[in-house]
């Protein structure tokens, strides 16, 4: 497939992955932002063509895992009302919250519906005056875009009976944290290449800087990853904290100035709640006030929802990048993607999800047995 | 006084149901992953055990005085009941022929059994039952007998179809799941994952620019070929849901083998790959209906590659991997970069990702 093979190629991996042993002189620890990276480099086994100096770290980038539980405890709340139709992306159906999930609420008969483009929600909306449609709209600012048009869309076509439950969150305020924390042993980031497509790059010049790190903007594929590794590396050696861009073919310094231009007009910067990380501020995009008939928080009386967390799960430090998930005790025994106790178990960005599906773990246990 | 036996009725009651931290059941464990295998192993086949249920395979073999007869049964849900590239009256015929086929049998004689709902046009139904005929003429069966229930409107989606077929076994063909032998060649018959896609991209409203279409055959004519090749063939499964990863998960399983596949080698067309690529999802995962993997000796593999590329269902096939002694019960793939990771067998449905 053109524009993609290119990127999978075994010649070109094969030509970073010794670039990057050849310049690699003494330990680095790297964290990939973006869950999606992380599948790429546990599904492809980026790992094992690598230097043992090297340690990939996976980072707080995926959308589903950093949802507080609160808000899925609340979109599992409305979507078991009547006269709602709740819509969501396919992968948060199955994230558990305190009690069960969406696609529980569906067999008990909710009407939970999968869309493929927050848009189909305003339309199911449009179809159905007699129902209350929400969708549920969480990501980072990769999907913020879409999903600002939703209620744009919805306000335009004067539809009273659509809303979005939003839980949206910014990538670069939880580079501030993680960096912030005295527990960090992170000395280059791979900043996610989706999420820069739509904002750009200039938010990320501040942190380098502040915190004397390399960040590189990084596509998704395994060649790409190589190549943003192999930047992140050269810079460490050459004691450098850049800014760079490894995923020139689709990330603008400036980013895409329409998109940010709606996210503006619909949102604005809140506090907010990460799972398994805690408030971070200033980290999370709410609707605006003029917006405030869309907001599902607001239409539906979800206010007083208090959610507990399974005490086993370690999605925290997970999503920090302190521990690696075959670390956590409840590790494909009591957590597997079946029966998941957090929801990086769950996503199909989740770290944990990665590691179990690619089998890394038993992997790993292969080689204890066999030394 | 009479001493009669005494039989509790409700002794069966007392049994209780097995342990699961599902009250209800979800959509999920009718996936054909690790969900829907757990509700199978804990409700049906722990009651109703017995030696020829046991391998588990696509039919049952019944040994018949001389004879040994294949006996299979699968229920089409499929929606929409029309799609690109056929219709549930054509699946619900080529699918029981495959599984009596990849039992090793030649497929004989089909039941079918119809539920309709309430309302279905008198024309679509037609058009399912004339799809069926043609389709069990094409296969070589005979339809021999049926039953017909309607549903009240809501209580169905258009029409269900169970059909059930048995067939007969050559002597000296032995091909079961648990025959898969260290060094076994593993050869596919074409392109993956299209009838998925193909059902995907029409339900879901996804207007690709190029049409997937549907891969439903009915495979009784290549398997001919193969056991013309070698009688021997040590397996035979047809990769419907859950894909190709999901069956060779079961004959790594059954079999206590391992499996290495190459990724590379693992054949899917531009349309198909672009249109999993946008969903998020993995090829190796969705469900074919044409489709079949051959576990055979690597010295007839040769023998039985040709064969299969000289029928027109197996013109594409190719050798995607072998059986290894290592890592029992463990699918593991080369990358396409090179690196090396296992294949699991999926534990729900697969859910098109976020972004």
């Amino acid at each position: 497939m053109k524009f993609l093979d290119e990127y999978r190629d075994r010649g070109a991996a094969e030509r970073f992955a010794a670039a990057i042993r050849n310049i690699t002189t003494q330990p680095w620890t790297i964290m990939e932002i973006c869950g999606g990276q992380t599948h790429t480099i546990v599904k492809y086994g980026i790992e094992s063509l690598l230097p043992p100096e090297i340690t990939l770290v996976h980072g707080p980038g995926c959308p589903v895992c950093v949802t507080p539980l609160e808000i899925i405890d609340k979109a599992i709340a409305i979507a078991s009302l009547p006269d709602v139709i709740f819509t969501s992306f396919g992968d948060m159906m199955r994230v558990p919250g305190s009690s069960k999930d969406l696609l529980t609420v569906r067999a008990e008969r909710g009407n939970v519906r999968m869309v493929y483009s927050p848009l189909d929600a305003v339309k199911i909306a449009a179809e159905n005056p007699g129902k209350k449609v929400v969708f549920f709209g969480v990501g980072f600012e990769t999907t913020a875009p879409a999903n600002a048009m939703t209620v744009w869309q919805a306000r335009r076509l004067g539809l009273r009976n659509f809303s979005l439950l939003c839980s949206h969150v910014l990538v670069p305020p939880a580079i501030d944290a993680l960096l912030s924390s005295p527990a960090s042993r992170i000395q280059g980031f791979l900043a996610a290449g989706h999420v820069c497509t739509v904002m750009g790059y200039e938010e990320y010049i501040p942190l380098a800087r502040k915190y004397k790190v390399p960040i590189v903007v990084t596509g998704f594929e395994p060649v790409d990853i190589l190549q943003g590794l192999a930047m992140a590396i050269r810079q460490l050696e050459e004691k450098r904290t850049d800014v760079e861009n490894q995923y020139a073919r689709a990330v603008r310094r400036e980013g895409n100035p329409a998109a940010r231009k709606l996210l503006e007009e619909v949102f604005e910067v809140t506090d907010r709640s990460w799972r398994g990380i805690g408030q971070i501020p200033r980290s999370g995009y709410r609707l605006r006030e003029e917006f405030a008939a869309f907001d599902a928080e607001r239409v539906f009386d979800v206010g007083g929802i208090v959610a507990q967390e399974s005490p086993l799960c370690i999605a925290g430090e997970i999503l920090q990048g302190l521990k690696k998930p075959h670390e956590c005790s409840a590790f494909g025994s009591k957590c597997t993607p079946e029966h998941p106790l957090g929801a990086p178990m769950v996503s199909s960005e989740g770290a944990c999800a990665a590691y179990y599906h690619y089998g890394q773990f038993r992997h790993a246990a292969a080689g204890q047995e066999s030394s | 006084m009479e001493n009669k036996p005494v039989i509790d009725p409700f002794a069966g009651l007392s049994c209780p149901i097995p342990q699961s931290e599902y009250a209800t059941v979800l959509l999920a464990h009718g996936g054909g992953g690790k969900l829907t295998q757990q509700l199978i192993q804990k409700m049906f086949v722990s009651q109703f055990d017995n030696e020829l249920l046991a391998p588990l395979h696509d039919g049952a073999v019944i040994p018949l005085g001389a004879l040994r007869l294949a006996f299979s049964t699968d229920t089409y849900v499929v929606d929409p009941i029309f799609f690109p590239g056929g219709d549930i009256g054509e699946l619900a015929v080529n699918g029981t022929v495959n599984d009596l086929a990849m039992c090793g049998a030649v497929p004989q004689y089909l039941s079918s059994a119809f539920i309709i709902e309430e309302g279905l046009p008198m024309e679509e139904l037609w058009r399912v039952v004339l799809s069926m005929k043609n389709a069990a003429r094409a296969a070589g069966v005979t339809l021999v007998t049926g039953d017909t229930k309607v549903v009240d409107k809501g209580k169905g989606d258009r029409v269900f179809i169970n059909t059930s077929g048995i067939g007969v076994i050559a002597p000296g063909v032995d091909v079961s799941p648990r025959n898969a032998r260290p060094g076994d060649v593993i050869i596919l018959n074409g392109n993956i994952a299209a009838h998925g896609m193909a059902i995907m991209s029409v339900r879901e409203g996804l207007a690709f620019e190029t049409q997937i279409v549907s891969d439903t055959a009915p495979l009784h004519g290549l398997v001919a070929q193969i056991l013309q090749a070698d009688p021997g063939v040590h397996v035979m499964r047809d990769p419907t849901r859950g894909g190709i990863a999901s069956a060779l998960n079961e004959i790594a399983g059954s079999s206590r083998m391992g499996i290495a596949i190459i990724e590379e080698a693992i054949p899917m067309t531009d349309e198909v790959r672009g249109a999993c690529e946008i969903l998020g999802l993995d090829p190796l995962y969705v469900a074919n209906e044409g489709k079949m993997l051959a576990f055979v000796d690597p010295a007839s593999a040769p023998r039985v590659l040709a064969a299969m590329r000289s029928h027109p269902l197996g013109k594409d096939a190719v050798v995607i991997g072998k059986v290894v002694a290592d890592h029992p019960g463990l699918v593991v793939m080369k990358s396409t970069i090179g690196g090396m990771r296992v294949v699991d067998m999926l534990s729900g449905e697969q859910l098109p990702r976020i972004c």
